[in-house]
C-alpha cells in the first residue's frame, strides 16, 4: 500500500504493508538506519524517533497509524549535528559502542523540548526506557543537565 | 587459546614481527586509495600532500575505544597533532597489521610497544628524508606538530611536503627507534575524543547492522527452540510463496551435541528464510511450521542441573588442579570454621545489537562485513564451513554495537557467509533479540562449596574451594574452568582447589571477564565472612592476607582448564592488589564509614586480565529487600600510563554498571529450552538505578594493561558484601532474587 510519510522535513511516498513498523520502514525502505532496532518489543528504546515531537518506539509503530506526523529521526535531529543535545553528547563523549545513542538523544530532546531544566528525578523518569548496555548513563545524565544549560544560554542571546 | 597469558606472549612476539613485516610491505589493499606521496611503505600511516595523517586501526571496534587508543600510540610517536589526524578502519590482513582482534583486555598490552614504535619508526623516516634534502645529518634534526626542523640552519618542512620522499627509504627495524620519554607526551594521556562520536550522534556511523549494498536481500534463521534441534519437516513450499519471500534455505547443521561443547560447536540446524526487507522475513519466519527432531538436550534443565550440582558437591571432587599445606588437618585445627556453598545462574550477553553480518558471493570469492572480534578466526571458520580458501575472503571489519566477548565467536557470520553462498545477491543477515537470547554462548552458572578457617589471632589458616561446573571428564566448558592459582591461592598457609563437572549440550563462551566475573564475587565474599568470623574488618583482614603469602605462585605448569578462562593469577603481584585496596578505602572513607540499619558499605578487588581493581559500594536496603547501590568508589592499577583518560573513566564505570546487571540476570532452562527471551525477562541496569561511580587511578612502574575486563568483578561482592553490613543478611546465590533480594 502507497503511503506518505513526512520524514526529517522530506516527504516520502513507500509501498509497504500498513502493518509494518515503521523502523522497519525507516531502516530497510529509506535507507535511514540511524535508528536502531534492539528488542522489537518497546523495551530498549534503540528505535526511539520523535513523531510529532514525541519520543515514540518506531518498533512498535505500525506505518499504518503515522498519519500525517512529522517524523524526526537522528539524522534529521539539525541540518549540521549541531542541536544543544548532540552538542553536549559529542562534547562529554558519551558513547561507548554508540549503538542506542540516538535513541537516547531523541528521548533526551523529547523531554527537554517538555521540560527545559529537567531534574535527577525527571531524567530518571524519562530516560528509564531507554538501556544502554554499555553503561554511559552517568555521562548520559551530565550530559541532559549540560544540554539544558546550553538552551538557556541559547534563548538568553 | 587466545586469551591465557602464555598465548599472550607468544603473540606478542608475533605481533612484533608481523609488525616489522607490515612496515615493509605495500600497504594498500583494495579501497585505500591514497595520494600518490603516501608513505607507501608504512602499513599504518598515511600522509597526504596537506600533511593530514591517516592512520590505520587495526584492532575491531565495539566500543571499548581500540580507534582511538592504539592510533593515539602511532600519533604520539610519530609527532603529529592529533587535529590533523584521520583514523580509517584496517580491513583483516593480519600479516600486515598483527593481530587484530578485541579480547580479553589485550590491545593494550600488545599494542603499547609496537604501535608506538610504528609511529617512531614513521618519524625517523620523515626526519632522514628532511635531512637529505637540506643535506645535513639526521642527528642535528628534530620532529614536532606534523614538522620536520634544522635548529642549525632554522629550515623547516611539513610531513606532507617529506611524505614522497621518506616513502621511498628503507623503514628502520621497530626494535631499533628511540622512544619518547613519557614526560614528553601530548596525545598519550590527554583525553582525545572518540573517532567516531560525532558520526555517532548523527546517525551516521555505519555498525554491523547498518551495512547496505545495492540489491542487497535480507535473511532470518528459524532454529530449534532447543540447543542444536534439527528440522525434521517444514511448510518451506508454502512460506516460499509469502510477500517478499526469495529463498527458503534448509540448514542442517554440523553439531552433535555431547557433555562437552566446543567454542565454535559448528552450524546450529534451522531455516534461513531470505526475503526483500528484513520485516517480511521475520512475517514469513513466523508462518513456519516446522516438527522439530530436538535430541538430546531437549532433557536439560535448571532443576536438573541443580540436583546434579548439589550430588556433586557432596562427593569427592573429580578434579584436583592444586593443593598445598594439609587442608584438613588446618581446617581441624582452626578456631573457627566456615562453610558455605555459592551458586550463580547462566547469563547471556546481550549485546544491543543482536548479532548478524553481510556476506557477498561472487564468482567464487567472498566478501564479508564483519563484527566479529576475533575476525581471523571467522575467516577460517567460513574458509572451512563453506569449503573454501582463507585467500578467496575479504573481510570488511565494522563497527559493532557492543560484544563484551560475545562477537569472539563468528557462528552469525559463518552463517551470513552460508547463506550467501546460495544466494546470487548480496545478504545481510540479522538476528531478533529473541534469537540473540536463546542462541547466545551463555556465560555457564557454577556451584561453589567452600571451607574455610580462621585460628585464634583471626588470621586465615586454609581454604577449600570446590567448583561445580559443567563439561566432560577432560574438559571444562568455555567459561566453566579455573585457574589453578584462583586468589586466594598462595596466600593461606592450606589451600586446595577442585572441580567437578557435569555435561552441558549448551553453547557457552567468555563474558567480560570470563570466569572471574563470577569467582571473585565467590572469593571475595567468602573471605568477607571469614573476616567477620575472625571479628576482623574486611579490608584490615584482606591487607594482612595479602602481606603474608604462604606458597609460591605455581608458574610453569599448564593450568588444566579449557580454553578462554581467567589468565593471568600465576603473575599477581601482591603489592598492586593491596595499593588498590588501600587507595579505594582512602577514597571511600572506609575507616570512618557510618554502621546504621539498613545502609552499609561493601569492599573487594580483584586481579584479572593483568589489571587490578578495588571497589567499594555504599548500598541502602528497604523493607522490602531492595536494593539502591548509593555510590560506587573504584581504584584501578593498569600500570603507569591511562592512554585515553575519559575513555579510560567511561570503561570503568562501564564495567561497573554491567557488573551490577549481572547480579539480577539469569537464564535458565526447562525441558531444554531457554525461559528468556528479551528485556521483559532478561534485565539491564537503567537510568533510575545508577549510582554515582567515582574511578581512580593508581600509576606503578609497569606497562600498561587493558580496562575491558579488570573493572567488572569487583562491584558484585562489593555490593553483597554492602548487604551483608546492612541487614547482617549473606548473599550466597545469584542472581539477588534468589535471595530474596531486588535493585529498588
Amino acid at each position: 500500500m502507497q503511503q506518505k510519510l513526512k520524514v526529517n522535513n522530506v516527504v516520502e511516498t513507500v509501498d509497504v504493508s500498513p502493518d509494518t513498523p515503521l523502523l522497519w520502514v525507516l531502516r530497510d525502505v529509506l535507507k535511514l538506519t540511524g535508528s536502531k532496532y534492539g528488542c522489537g518489543i518497546g523495551r530498549c528504546g534503540a528505535c526511539t524517533v520523535l513523531l510529532g515531537g514525541r519520543a515514540v518506539r518506531s518498533c512498535m509503530t505500525p506505518v499504518g497509524d503515522v498519519g500525517d506526523d512529522a517524523i524526526t529521526t537522528i539524522e534529521g535531529l539539525s541540518p549540521d549535528g549541531l542541536h544543544p543535545v548532540q552538542v553536549a553528547w559529542e562534547a562529554l563523549d558519551v558513547p561507548q559502542c554508540g549503538y542506542c545513542q540516538a535513541g537516547q538523544i531523541l528521548a533526551a530532546t523529547a523531554l527537554l523540548e517538555k521540560t527545559p531544566h529537567p531534574t535527577d528525578a525527571e531524567i530518571d523518569a524519562a530516560m528509564s526506557g531507554n538501556i544502554c548496555r554499555c553503561g554511559t548513563y552517568t555521562r548520559i545524565r551530565q550530559a541532559i543537565h549540560e544540554a539544558a544549560a546550553a538552551g538557556t544560554t541559547a534563548r538568553a542571546q | 587459546m587466545e586469551l591465557n597469558r602464555r598465548s599472550f606472549l607468544q603473540l606478542t612476539a608475533l605481533t612484533g614481527g608481523g609488525l616489522a613485516l607490515g612496515l615493509y610491505r605495500s600497504p594498500l589493499a583494495k579501497g585505500q586509495e591514497a595520494p600518490a606521496t603516501d608513505l607507501k611503505p608504512q602499513a599504518f600511516i598515511h600522509i597526504a600532500p596537506d600533511g593530514i595523517v591517516t592512520i590505520m586501526a587495526r584492532a575491531s571496534e565495539s566500543g571499548q575505544g581500540m580507534r582511538n587508543m592504539l592510533p593515539m600510540l602511532i600519533a604520539e610517536e610519530l609527532d603529529v597533532d592529533w587535529k590533523d589526524v584521520r583514523v580509517q578502519q584496517a580491513e583483516l590482513n593480519e600479516k600486515v597489521y598483527g593481530k587484530q582482534s578485541s579480547g580479553g583486555s589485550m590491545n593494550t598490552p600488545m599494542g603499547w610497544e609496537p604501535m608506538r614504535r610504528v609511529g617512531a619508526a614513521g618519524r625517523q623516516l620523515l626526519i632522514a628524508a628532511a635531512a637529505q634534502s637540506w643535506g645535513v645529518a639526521a642527528a642535528e634534526c628534530s620532529a614536532a606538530h606534523g614538522r620536520v626542523l634544522h635548529a642549525g640552519s632554522g629550515r623547516s618542512a611539513g610531513y606532507g611536503e617529506l611524505a614522497a620522499k621518506a616513502a621511498a627509504l628503507p623503514a628502520p627495524a621497530l626494535s631499533s627507534v628511540k622512544l619518547k620519554d613519557p614526560k614528553e607526551y601530548r596525545i598519550i594521556g590527554h583525553s582525545q575524543k572518540g573517532v567516531d562520536t560525532h558520526a555517532i550522534v548523527t546517525g551516521k556511523a555505519e555498525f554491523g547492522i547498518d551495512v547496505t549494498l545495492p540489491g542487497m536481500l535480507y535473511a532470518a534463521i528459524e532454529k530449534a527452540p532447543v540447543f542444536a534441534g534439527k528440522v525434521k519437516t517444514a511448510n518451506t513450499e508454502e512460506v516460499g510463496k509469502l510477500p517478499g519471500v526469495r529463498h527458503v534455505l534448509v540448514i542442517d547443521g554440523g553439531i552433535t551435541p555431547a557433555a562437552f561443547t566446543p567454542w565454535e560447536p559448528g552450524m546450529e540446524p534451522g531455516i534461513a528464510i531470505v526475503a526483500d526487507t528484513w520485516w517480511q522475513a521475520q512475517m514469513a519466519r513466523s508462518q513456519l511450521k516446522v516438527e522439530w527432531d530436538l535430541g538430546p538436550a531437549a532433557t536439560q534443565s535448571s532443576e536438573g542441573f541443580r540436583k546434579r550440582a548439589a550430588e556433586l558437591l557432596q562427593a569427592p571432587p573429580q578434579n584436583t588442579l592444586r593443593q598445598y599445606g594439609d587442608v584438613d588437618a588446618a581446617l581441624k585445627a582452626s578456631a573457627k570454621v566456615v562453610e558455605a556453598t555459592y551458586e550463580y545462574p547462566f547469563i547471556a550477553h546481550v549485546t544491543m545489537e543482536p548479532q548478524g553480518a553481510t556476506a557477498h558471493w561472487k564468482d567464487g570469492k567472498l566478501e564479508m562485513w564483519s563484527t566479529s572480534t576475533l575476525p581471523g578466526n571467522g575467516r577460517a571458520l567460513v574458509a572451512k564451513t563453506l569449503g573454501i580458501q582463507e585467500s578467496d575472503i575479504t573481510t570488511h571489519m565494522v563497527r559493532a554495537g557492543g560484544s563484551f566477548g560475545r562477537r569472539l565467536q563468528n557462528d552469525y557470520l559463518v552463517e551470513a557467509a552460508w547463506i550467501a553462498k546460495r544466494v546470487d545477491a548480496p545478504v545481510k543477515l540479522l538476528w531478533s533479540r529473541e534469537d540473540d537470547i536463546l542462541h547466545d554462548p551463555f556465560r555457564p552458572g557454577g556451584t561453589v562449596g567452600l571451607k574455610g578457617g580462621v585460628d585464634a589471632q583471626g588470621k586465615l589458616t586454609a581454604w577449600r574451594h570446590h567448583l561445580v561446573s559443567f563439561g566432560d571428564n577432560k574438559q571444562m566448558t568455555s567459561g566453566g574452568g579455573i585457574g589453578r592459582d584462583n586468589y586466594p591461592a598462595g596466600f593461606p598457609p592450606a589451600y586446595g582447589i577442585y572441580t567437578s563437572a557435569q555435561p552441558l549440550m549448551l553453547r557457552t563462551g567468555a563474558q567480560r571477564a570470563p570466569g572471574d566475573n563470577a569467582y571473585c564475587w565467590v572469593a571475595q565474599s567468602f573471605l568477607d565472612e571469614l573476616a567477620y568470623a575472625a571479628g576482623r574488618d574486611p579490608l584490615e583482614f584482606q591487607l594482612e592476607l595479602l602481606s603474608n603469602k604462604q606458597a609460591p605462585w605455581s608458574s610453569g605448569e599448564k593450568d588444566p582448564v579449557g580454553d578462554h578462562e581467567p589468565s593471568g593469577q600465576d603473575a599477581l603481584v601482591p603489592e598492586r592488589f593491596k595499593g588498590v585496596l588501600e587507595l579505594v578505602a582512602e577514597k571511600s572513607g572506609w575507616a570512618k564509614r557510618r554502621k546504621e540499619p539498613g545502609r552499609g558499605m561493601g569492599i573487594a578487588a580483584w586481579f584479572c586480565h593483568l589489571g587490578y581493581f578495588a571497589e567499594v559500594a555504599d548500598v541502602s536496603v528497604n523493607e522490602q529487600n531492595q536494593v539502591t547501590v548509593n555510590q560506587v568508589w573504584a581504584a584501578g592499577d593498569v600500570g603507569s600510563q591511562i592512554i585515553n583518560p575519559a575513555a579510560a573513566e567511561s570503561m570503568g564505570q562501564g564495567g561497573i554498571m554491567e557488573g551490577l546487571g549481572h547480579m539480577a540476570q539469569e537464564i535458565t532452562l526447562a525441558d531444554g529450552r531457554i525461559e528468556q527471551s528479551n528485556f521483559h525477562n532478561f534485565s539491564l541496569m537503567r537510568m533510575r538505578q545508577v549510582p554515582k561511580i567515582e574511578v581512580y587511578w593508581r600509576k606503578t612502574d609497569y606497562a600498561p594493561t587493558g580496562l575491558g575486563e579488570p573493572t567488572l568483578p569487583p562491584i558484585l561482592p562489593a555490593v553483597t558484601n554492602a548487604i551483608f553490613e546492612a541487614t547482617g543478611k549473606r548473599i550466597r546465590t545469584l542472581p539477588l532474587k534468589r535471595s530474596g533480594y531486588s535493585w529498588a
